[in-house]
């Protein structure tokens, strides 16, 4: 039996939490491509990640002692370049060029690149090992920056995730967080198919991780987990955020049609714009 | 060679606090002196290569110099996607060191050996692929490492292997080296096969072959300057490497060549089918047996120029 949207959050979307997924979909809608769904769950785990949490320079992005955030879903990256963008990393403008030629926005981050973009992702399963090789770094050179890894639940499929972790609790890393955008849906459909995670919280306790779950729509109580770090003393930490795949689109909410989108129709832009405003199919 | 790679990451560690050692799971023992001097830069993870290319990616974007050390073929195929994406793409200064290159491992048959690693590394965009000759070359080879700005594969041989002189003692990685006079064949070879290619070329020498050598222990970047230098007048260019024949250094002679403004002299490439092989025995064996010995480059010289 599916899971409903419901089940997941119960959280209501506020006005900042709307105007950055304007900005998602802005670009979506100017590049007629893109995966709306995957960054549509992720909006609010990195809004309060960049509101509230990373200590982070936007004018000054390779600041030595800078919080790392590495977004392991790059698929997701939407959502990064709409936070990154109004966080003053690089001009909103810029999103409206999106995965056109000349940008440098493309449909996976690169480091070195986009200002802010700490790891060139997009296959999956990398970032939590180039995490961990941070989080190591960070102990040796005793300094307190902190790295956190953004992984979709899907990603979880790769066993390199899963070498990371036994990698990462071995190492008592507390400075070291992972969070699951856990919203239940990979390209072909329902993670519980195809590839069940069950018991997810179980098995990263296994792994030597302090565990909290959280409504990954609820701002305050991301804001609450991600400031209580790390949820276990001695222990790198992950944080299991129940989103809700293409949330704020109706159309778009745990459809699996809508991870990824090579252009949009008419019924497709009419309900973007009925949830988000007006935007024009250019 | 082995050993002197691995001391010489010690030693390496002893001046440069950049540098870093992770093991996957190496034989006891390896490297315990370093592991009691330099605890904090001595990892060990288990056999889980994706991770510790992973892991060694975020040590250098944080400033460290990671030497990862573990089988070649492990190194190349296992964790390839690691290599290219979070190494090559974000052009972080890992040092893969890869045990067994080519047939070192022949008794324990096609999972072990690598016999086309050369040809993975070097077609990812800013991996540079090293094969030293032996350890002494290897020892001057190391401090090299320290500074170089983007990854490096290290391709061990088996150890114990012929020491190939080396008058002015030094290494630049890049630099391919000269050994002979100007001369109508050329043999081109890289790693343990440099010492039989110099055999054959005193040999063809002595006989009236006028034959000269270069050494090309960068296979990636390739030396491309030394190259149209010593091809000019060349009647033959023989290449020789243990390694199968596409993908290695006789193919990076052969589009080297081909790029040059100029007509294409005649190429041999000497190395192995590019096929499992089923057969054990010892690398020496598979050598001889594919004409990888002083003999099989001499023969194949002979053959070429009747």
């Amino acid at each position: 039996m599916p899971a409903k949207p419901s089940d997941f959050s119960a959280a209501r979307l506020d006005a900042r939490s709307l105007a950055l997924r304007k900005l998602v979909i802005g670009a979506l809608v100017a590049a007629k491509r893109g995966h709306p769904g995957p960054a549509l769950s992720l909006v609010e785990i990195l809004r309060v990640l960049y509101d509230d949490v990373l200590r982070v320079r936007p004018d000054q992005p390779d600041w030595r002692e800078r919080d790392r955030c590495i977004l392991s879903k790059g698929h997701g990256c939407l959502a990064l370049y709409a936070v990154l963008a109004d966080k003053g990393f690089f001009p909103v403008d810029e999103l409206s060029g999106f995965c056109t030629y000349g940008s440098r926005l493309g449909g996976h981050p690169e480091f070195g690149i986009i200002p802010g973009v700490e790891a060139s992702t997009g296959a999956l399963g990398h970032g939590l090992s180039i995490g961990l090789g941070l989080a190591l770094a960070a102990r040796m050179q005793r300094q307190d920056w902190r790295v956190f890894v953004v992984t979709g639940d899907g990603e979880l499929d790769e066993g390199s995730v899963w070498e990371a972790a036994l990698s990462a609790g071995k190492h008592h890393l507390e400075n070291l967080v992972a969070i699951v955008d856990h919203n239940k849906l990979q390209s072909y459909g329902l993670v519980s198919e195809v590839q069940d995670l069950s018991p997810l919280a179980d098995k990263w306790r296994s792994f030597g991780f302090g565990v909290v779950e959280v409504d990954g729509h609820d701002v305050a109580a991301l804001r609450r987990a991600l400031t209580a770090l790390p949820f276990e003393p001695g222990k790198p930490s992950v944080l299991i955020c129940h989103t809700i795949k293409g949330r704020g689109v109706p159309d778009a909410e745990s459809n699996p049609d809508w991870h990824h989108k090579n252009a949009l129709t008419e019924a497709e832009l009419a309900s973007i714009n009925a949830a988000l405003g007006d935007f024009a199919n250019a | 060679m082995r050993n002197t790679c691995l001391n010489m990451v010690h030693e390496l560690a002893k001046r440069d606090p950049r540098v870093v050692y992770i093991g996957s799971d190496p034989g006891p023992g390896t490297l315990t002196k370093m592991q009691s001097e330099f605890p904090d830069r001595f990892y060990i993870e288990g056999i889980s290569e994706q991770n510790v290319i992973g892991m060694a990616a975020g040590l250098a974007m944080a400033g460290y110099v990671p030497y990862v050390n573990t089988i070649a073929t492990f190194l190349t195929r296992r964790c390839l996607e690691q290599v290219a994406i979070d190494l090559c793409l974000h052009g972080l200064p890992v040092r893969l060191i890869g045990n067994g290159g080519g047939m070192v491992y022949a008794p324990l048959g096609p999972t072990h050996t690598a016999i086309e690693d050369v040809a993975l590394m070097r077609a990812l965009p800013n991996m540079a692929v090293v094969a030293p000759t032996d350890a002494e070359e290897m020892r001057r080879f190391m401090p090299a490492t320290l500074d170089w700005p983007g990854p490096i594969y290290i391709r061990l041989a088996k150890g114990k292997d012929p020491v190939v002189p080396n008058p002015d003692g030094r290494f630049e990685i890049g630099k391919g080296r000269v050994f002979g006079g100007p001369a109508p064949v050329v043999i081109a070879a890289t790693g343990v096969t440099v010492d039989p290619a110099i055999a054959a070329a005193q040999a063809l020498t002595v006989d009236g072959i006028a034959a000269r050598v270069v050494a090309f222990q960068t296979v990636a970047p390739l030396d491309v300057e030394l190259l149209a230098e010593v091809t000019g007048d060349a009647r033959l260019v023989v290449t020789v490497e243990e390694h199968v024949r596409n993908g290695g250094l006789g193919t990076a002679v052969l589009e080297a060549l081909a790029d040059m403004d100029r007509p294409l002299p005649r190429v041999i490439r000497l190395g192995l089918p590019a096929a499992f092989r089923h057969h054990y025995g010892s690398q020496a064996n598979h050598l001889a047996q594919e004409g990888l010995s002083r003999e099989g480059i001499e023969a194949a010289v002979r053959r070429a120029l009747k």
